[in-house]
């Protein structure tokens, strides 16, 4: 039974992942004072083109470099359409999702598909178990014996708090979301602190990408983020725009997710589809009635027009 | 007024050009040279409009996109993003293929409405939730309309899926039944078999005339548009805010049901178990509609006419040169940006802008 249970929090934190690193992505984005609906495209072009690399170069770790480094210049081109050019950024982050689905399926014709004949797929990162915190009891099968992406997602967890809530970068950052007039006044360069964050931000998206072909399934397919991007979104307002609030929203909903696949596997009966809704239904359900009004920083989306 | 005439119209043309320009090079990457990017859009537009029947398979794909993009606008012109119009598509159609199956004995001039207004309700309901609840619980509706895509498609797939309550046993592929041949849309050509072109296309062009009266001619309207350009003013005029939203968003939700229902009597005349690749994509290519035609009824038939003629247009590019259909993607997505940030077109060909006319928002991104 325990044994069970801890296997459940096991991959409840795996699922989790995608879902904490979109979240980050969107904090670091939002609380500079720029949303970022992209973060779906963002992480799907990173899994085809890290798929890509990895097929083509055999070399895993160059993978989950141009990986992360693809979720970053995507997202320096939303910053500069929404800063530079100061177009709404609902429609910038709607041109990157577009842009992805076209980029994506063209490239994975052109060098993944069947008929490309690509090279084989190296696999998956291996599962790094940390020596001796493994080993601590519960704790240890449930944290320490997994694949490196779900670390660096544990570890950006603790960072992005201590980035934006004890460094002056991230005092800058949130005063650049909430009143930019007055964080110009006092010598803050906003755009410069918002083009940092928003790129910055899209590395995280691009890790997040990563984790689908080079940690969980190994091949890319066409779609295959599914919509996590935007319920990492949904993850990042739920918490509030906080980074250990976004976990656990993100870990709600991994263990909802972990706990239906266990559901479909030991009760057939009851008609799978109701088990892969449960996260989804959940999800509104805590939302309306735990979390209740959600406050965005106050310049959340507005492009700032110097005085 | 001649200048302002000119950057009226030659923006969007602008922003067009340069989009196809930029997807050029994305065909010149997969090797060949410019008369293979000449081929490759000639085949788009040869696909979308001279090719026996092509131009009727336009109007059909760009039927659904009107009435998905006039959902998405309306939404936005009351302040709200409503990024849910796959799943009301997706209720829309399940409730219209259950009239059609089961209501058989009824006579065309009744059931053909009933299906769509079943649609409809199917449709408003789903995005009525989503209104609902952040009008009582201040739940943010861009979590809620896309958790509710997903449990739309998986109650979708339930309900048409083998062993499901609205499935056909007797079809090989899994699907709901057909529905009676008194539900079909009538076909606009009825002399010719292959001429697929039916009645949809002109219930959303109705559709978009009945959404702009709506919308600039009623109180409704008025206190809609009040409610999205500024909040705060609509309530300090009484206005019950509460109401609007959830008003607005049944609205919404029903135009994308209509989408759904439409889809099922015109063309489809069931729902398959695949319901994501049914709904196909109609959550983002009605944002970027809604979006081209600057969120106005009137603009979003324009943009659903590009949008459907460039899907029509893909499969003939990717059968003549070989290159992906997914390169329209690109391009859409291309032309969107250039459209919708006319200050990137601007720069690029150096056109000073004009005095700063005050304009409402588009989008209010997560807006409280």
């Amino acid at each position: 039974m325990l044994d069970t249970i801890v296997g459940l929090l096991a991959s409840t934190v795996i699922a989790a992942t995608p879902l904490a690193l979109g979240a980050y992505c969107g904090i670091f984005c939002e609380r500079s004072g720029v949303v970022n609906i992209g973060i779906e495209g963002m992480m799907l072009t990173a899994a085809c083109i890290s798929q890509i690399v990895a097929q083509y170069s055999g070399d895993l770790r160059l993978a989950l470099l141009t990986g992360i480094l693809t979720g970053g210049i995507l997202a320096f081109i939303h910053a500069v359409i929404s800063i530079r050019f100061k177009a709404e950024q609902i429609i910038s982050g709607t041109v990157i999702n577009i842009l992805a689905v076209g980029l994506t399926g063209h490239l994975y014709q052109r060098y993944l598909a069947f008929s490309a004949s690509p090279p084989q797929s190296p696999g998956t990162f291996p599962k790094v178990p940390i020596p001796l915190l493994q080993d601590i009891p519960i704790l240890g099968p449930i944290f320490f014996q997994h694949q490196p992406i779900v670390y660096a997602m544990l570890i950006l967890t603790f960072l992005t708090h201590f980035i934006l809530f004890y460094t002056p970068w991230g005092l800058r950052t949130r005063a650049v979301g909430e009143h930019p007039r007055a964080a110009d006044t006092v010598g803050i360069n906003v755009y410069r602190v918002r083009y940092i964050n928003v790129t910055l931000a899209g590395l995280i998206a691009g890790l997040a990408g990563c984790w689908f072909t080079l940690e969980w399934v190994g091949t890319f397919n066409l779609q295959m983020t599914s919509g996590k991007g935007f319920i990492a979104l949904a993850a990042m307002i739920f918490g509030k725009w906080s980074p250990f609030g976004s976990f656990a929203a993100a870990v709600i909903f991994g263990f909802a997710n972990a706990l239906q696949i266990n559901f479909q596997l030991n009760m057939p009966n009851i008609p799978y589809q109701f088990l892969t809704m449960a996260p989804y239904l959940l999800t509104m359900i805590v939302l309306a009635g735990v979390i209740g009004r959600a406050i965005p920083p106050a310049a959340d989306g507005q492009p700032y027009e110097k005085g | 007024m001649a200048r302002r005439l000119l950057t009226g119209i030659g923006i969007p043309i602008l922003a067009l050009f340069s989009a196809l320009l930029l997807g050029s090079f994305v065909i010149l990457s997969t090797g060949g040279g410019w008369d293979k990017v000449l081929t490759a859009y000639g085949a788009v537009v040869y696909g979308a409009f001279l090719k026996p029947r092509g131009f009727s398979e336009t109007l059909l794909a760009m039927t659904p996109l009107i009435l998905t993009g006039l959902a998405v606008a309306l939404a936005f012109k009351a302040g709200l993003f409503n990024i849910g119009g796959e799943g009301q598509f997706l209720i829309g159609s399940l409730c219209s293929v259950w009239i059609g199956y089961h209501l058989t004995g009824l006579p065309g001039i009744v059931l053909v409405p009933l299906g769509l207004i079943a649609g409809m309700l199917g449709g408003a309901f789903w995005a009525a939730i989503a209104g609902y609840l952040k009008s009582r619980l201040g739940s943010h509706e861009v979590i809620n309309t896309i958790m509710l895509n997903y449990i739309a498609f998986n109650l979708g797939d339930f309900l048409v899926n083998s062993r499901g309550p609205m499935n056909d046993p007797t079809s090989s592929v899994p699907r709901s039944p057909m529905i009676a041949l008194s539900a079909h849309l009538p076909r606009l050509n009825p002399g010719s078999p292959s001429d697929r072109l039916h009645a949809g296309v002109i219930i959303a062009l109705l559709a978009t005339a009945v959404i702009w009266w709506l919308l600039y001619k009623t109180t409704l309207g008025f206190e809609l548009r009040t409610t999205g350009a500024n909040p705060d003013a609509a309530r300090y005029a009484g206005m019950n805010a509460r109401r609007n939203l959830v008003l607005a968003m049944a609205l919404s939700g029903s135009l994308a049901g209509l989408a759904g229902a439409v889809e099922v009597q015109g063309l489809n005349f069931n729902v398959p178990a695949a319901v994501q690749s049914f709904s196909a994509g109609y959550g983002f290519d009605a944002i970027a509609v809604a979006l081209l035609g600057h969120n106005h009824p009137f603009g979003v038939v324009p943009g659903a006419f590009l949008f459907g003629a460039m899907r029509t247009g893909a499969d003939l590019l990717q059968l003549r040169t070989g290159v992906s259909r997914y390169v329209i993607s690109i391009i859409q997505a291309l032309v969107l940006l250039f459209a919708a940030a006319p200050a990137i077109v601007r720069w690029i060909y150096r056109i000073r802008a004009e005095r700063r006319v005050e304009e409402a928002p588009l989008t209010r991104g997560w807006g409280a």
